[in-house]
């Protein structure tokens, strides 16, 4: 079937969920969990385990983090612990090696913006798109100045995210903020230099495609030209999904402008109408007042059969870690029954979905598919089972026009 | 050709999938998609069954075009080429996944944790082609443009090369221990890297990079990918032999082809590399006949269908530099000189053909000597070596090709994506099995293995402080 003939149904449950997959889970000390498997954290298995377990759950989808530096419990760079998980593989190919062992969950790695090429990352995520056959996204990321040095292209001051307040970090900020935008908007205009139906095959005239329909982007910014057309032929989707983490007003507003999917970490139900209601405004202040846009909630969660044994768990996994558990994110110790309750309440704030952290993997994402989600379908606000369609559609995302297909194009193009 | 002496060599065999170029024939009834997985699967997994070593990808960065335009005779559009490659791990067993993958618009750190990673994620079969590039209208799409001068471009990827194994070898084997009862993930905190020490450190510094921090990701079970080059020149050929594992050969003729290979293991030697640890694998094609007769019919069929009148000019430009759409393709070649200084007509595909002015008086020579019309010349100058008969004189001639030292293998294409190679696997695979020539299952846990090639884990003095 020709990709632009594809027509996927809405999905009708308002609430989605996502479930973010970073190592062995988000607690510092999940690593050392009876059932967590540290050592097969480097292999295929562990990763497609993991997402196989998230679509048994029918959760829309999966986002991967990545780094282009190691963890660490400092911001500047390494801490030299040798006590936490450290390492990782690139998200991208992760997801990209899962995606023919799927075929309804949405793969969203990470992929950073500041020192790697958009040409790259556009191509990358389509391919993901083309492989996955519409399931693919993009988890936007910045790097941080230590990064600068794995590349040593770019010359950064004396920039310490330790001292947030210090000279330079708000400039640094704004500066890779300013960059990620362009870099997703020459991502988004690779995606439609190909129109859909470029490939056009004909062999009476001898050509393959029809090259009115393939078109440079021409981009020029601060950072970067790029001049296009991209080398992949449009993705499934059109626009894979565009997703990003925001912890305030700078990256709201990009996400306002750019995103699909706005990941927030508000701490309570007056923190959510709060954070709903600036970004709302950004959007209206960028035009996109009618641009379905989704902005969800990121919680870590430590679940279990009651409350004390939940509590339990969080206490042995602190003492082990050696401290407390803080986290960017709300944290959410409990049943899973009491999850739904407050996701609940604060989807009625304002919120259209969570990316749920686990605390410890396999357990707090078993504990999602097993328990959460039977709760939520129990209260008739989670699908029964996955329709046929693709991620955007899954979120009431349309699939976008071509901004550069022309209308009323001849019949026949100029050869 | 004389029968050999020494033990029979097994033949190296990749498949490659045709896509950008006019190998492929896309408007035949059997052309499937260059783009769907479903073909890579198809064509990976057919592979496998004929017990291939790798599967390999080509790359181009920027859409080729023809006096400015995009050029549309020949497939158009292809795939990033790490993630196809990562998902087909996902539906193959043994099989290499080998890219190529630029060192003049990637970084080491982000090229060097995707091969690693892909490495980790097939279980140790991934490779690297490594092609270097000075191209300014590709660097259009890239942060630094057409940066880099031709000159120069030996010289960055060789530090990038440099760069990519100090980065594969900061982890040690051993670094995470995972030990949940004691509570210790990494084995100790400093590494071997160099630099300021801790896990993943390293510094490099050279006249294209400036680099030093922490590499993410742990060593990968072939330690370092299987790294492929081309290399003609003799700077070229210097440059291979020092880095890569295996060595594109273009010659296709058997006298050629034994010279260069004479010549790779003297250079190989000379660079102190063990015996067996460069081989050569030219890219080859086949067409198979129930008869002989049947077979060359075939053949003379495809290589008119891939090099139509249009496609014999165009062809010919990429030399000419000049437009000649005006030449009669039956008729002789153009009677004007190429103008290899003037702007480019052709831009985006790479130029086999260095000094057009003594390539031309070749051709010409060339075309005279054998009464080729200007079709029949590109016919044969931009063919692929072939491989040509029935099944048994096709596995008797890869067989005689390598067993006399012409290579050590193949890369081989078809001009049907993605059913070309059945054919090949159902028919010339059991017979070169039956000889010897070739594995009837896979030995190795690795493509390096596959390959029988050294383990590469580095001895202090392959990391000199720069």
């Amino acid at each position: 079937m020709p990709r632009s003939s594809v027509s996927f149904p809405g999905s009708s449950y308002p609430l989605h969920l996502a479930v973010a997959l970073d190592g062995v889970g988000w607690h510092p000390a999940a690593w050392r969990e009876q059932r967590a498997r540290p050592d097969a954290l480097f292999t295929a298995r562990y990763w497609a385990d993991l997402v196989a377990t998230a679509e048994s759950g029918l959760l829309d989808f999966v986002t991967i983090e990545d780094s282009l530096s190691l963890q660490s419990t400092l911001p500047d760079g390494p801490d030299g612990r040798i006590d936490r998980v450290r390492g990782r593989l690139d998200a991208v190919l992760i997801a990209s090696r899962v995606a023919p062992l799927t075929r309804h969950i949405g793969l969203v790695p990470t992929a950073t913006t500041t020192h790697t090429e958009p040409f790259h990352i556009a191509k990358a995520i389509a391919t993901l798109d083309h492989v996955s056959e519409g399931r693919a996204g993009w988890r936007v990321q910045v790097s941080r100045p230590a990064e600068n040095r794995h590349f040593g292209r770019r010359e950064v001051g004396p920039v310490s995210l330790t001292a947030p307040e210090g000279p330079g970090v708000r400039a640094y900020v704004e500066e890779h903020f300013a960059e990620a935008e362009d870099f997703v908007e020459v991502a988004r205009r690779l995606w439609d230099s190909w129109e859909d139906d470029a490939e056009i095959r004909d062999a009476a005239t001898g050509r393959f495609v029809d090259r009115a329909r393939l078109h440079t982007i021409d981009f020029e910014g601060r950072w970067f030209r790029v001049r296009g057309p991209g080398i992949v032929p449009r993705p499934p989707q059109g626009q894979p999904l565009v997703t990003l983490l925001a912890h305030g007003s700078l990256p709201y507003r990009l996400g306002a402008r750019s995103a699909d999917v706005i990941y927030t970490t508000p701490h309570d139900e007056d923190d959510v109408r709060a954070v709903v209601a600036e970004i709302r405004a950004a959007q209206e202040e960028a035009g996109r007042a009618d641009t379905t846009l989704h902005v969800f909630a990121d919680v870590v969660v430590l679940l279990g059969e009651t409350r004390a044994a939940a509590e339990e768990r969080a206490a042995r996994l602190a003492e082990r870690a050696g401290e407390p558990f803080t986290s960017d994110a709300p944290i959410f110790v409990g049943t899973a029954s009491a999850l739904a309750d407050t996701l609940l309440e604060w989807q009625r704030a304002g919120l259209t979905g969570y990316r749920l952290r686990p605390a410890v993997l396999p357990d707090d994402l078993e504990a999602v598919v097993g328990a959460l989600v039977p709760e939520l379908r129990r209260r008739g606000v989670f699908r029964g089972s996955y329709a046929p369609e693709s991620l955007r559609a899954r979120l009431g995302l349309p699939r976008p026009a071509n901004r550069y297909a022309t209308a009323n194009r001849p019949a026949t193009a100029a050869r | 050709m004389t029968e050999p002496a020494q033990p029979r060599k097994r033949i190296i065999l990749g498949a490659f999938l045709s896509g950008v170029n006019h190998h492929t024939l896309w408007s035949a009834p059997q052309a499937g998609s260059q783009i769907a997985f479903s073909s890579f699967r198809h064509l990976a997994r057919t592979a496998e069954r004929g017990r291939f070593d790798f599967f390999f990808l080509a790359e181009g960065l920027a859409l080729r075009e023809r006096l400015g335009r995009v050029f549309d005779q020949d497939v158009v559009g292809r795939p990033d080429t790490l993630p196809v490659l990562a998902a087909l791990a996902a539906v193959t067993e043994h099989l290499g996944l080998v890219g190529t993958l630029n060192t003049t618009f990637n970084e080491p750190y982000e090229l060097a944790r995707q091969l690693s990673s892909l490495d980790h994620l097939s279980g140790g079969r991934a490779g690297w082609n490594v092609v270097t590039s000075f191209d300014a209208f590709t660097g259009q799409n890239f942060r630094r443009g057409g940066y880099l001068h031709r000159d120069d471009r030996y010289v960055r990827a060789d530090e990038f090369l440099a760069a990519t194994h100090r980065l594969w070898d900061t982890w040690a084997k051993d670094a995470i221990v995972a030990d949940k009862e004691t509570g210790r993930f990494l084995n100790r905190s400093d590494g071997d890297g160099g630099g300021d020490g801790g896990v993943g450190a390293f510094a490099f510094a050279g006249e294209q990079f400036d680099i030093s921090g922490h590499f993410t990701t742990p060593r990968s079970p072939q330690g370092r990918p299987v790294i492929l080059q081309a290399g003609v020149s003799p700077g070229g050929r210097d440059f291979a032999v020092r880095r890569s594992d295996a060595i594109f050969s273009p010659f296709h003729h058997l006298d050629e082809a034994r010279e260069f290979y004479r010549d790779i293991q003297r250079r190989a030697a000379r660079a102190g590399r063990p015996p067996g640890a460069v081989k050569v694998l030219p890219s080859a094609s086949f067409v198979l006949g129930d008869s002989e007769a049947d077979a060359v019919e075939r053949h003379r069929h495809i290589a008119r269908q891939q090099v139509t009148g249009r496609t014999a000019q165009i062809l010919l430009e990429t030399v000419w530099n000049r437009d000649l759409s005006g030449y009669d393709p039956d008729g002789p070649l153009p009677d004007i000189d190429p103008d290899p200084d003037g702007p480019p007509v052709i831009e985006g595909r790479a130029r086999i053909h260095q000094d057009a002015h003594r390539t031309v008086a070749e051709w010409r020579q060339l075309a005279e000597a054998n009464g080729y019309s200007l079709r029949d010349l590109a016919i044969h100058v931009f063919g692929r070596t072939e491989f040509v008969g029935t099944p048994q004189q096709v596995a008797d001639q890869l067989d005689a090709f390598v067993q006399n030292d012409g290579s050590d293998g193949f890369i081989l294409g078809s001009h049907l994506t993605p059913t070309g190679l059945d054919e090949f696997v159902d028919r010339v695979v059991p017979l070169l099995q039956e000889r010897g020539a070739l594995r009837t299952e896979y030995t190795g846990a690795t493509l390096r293995e596959n390959l029988g090639l050294p383990d590469p884990t580095p001895t202090p003095a392959q990391h000199p402080t720069p």
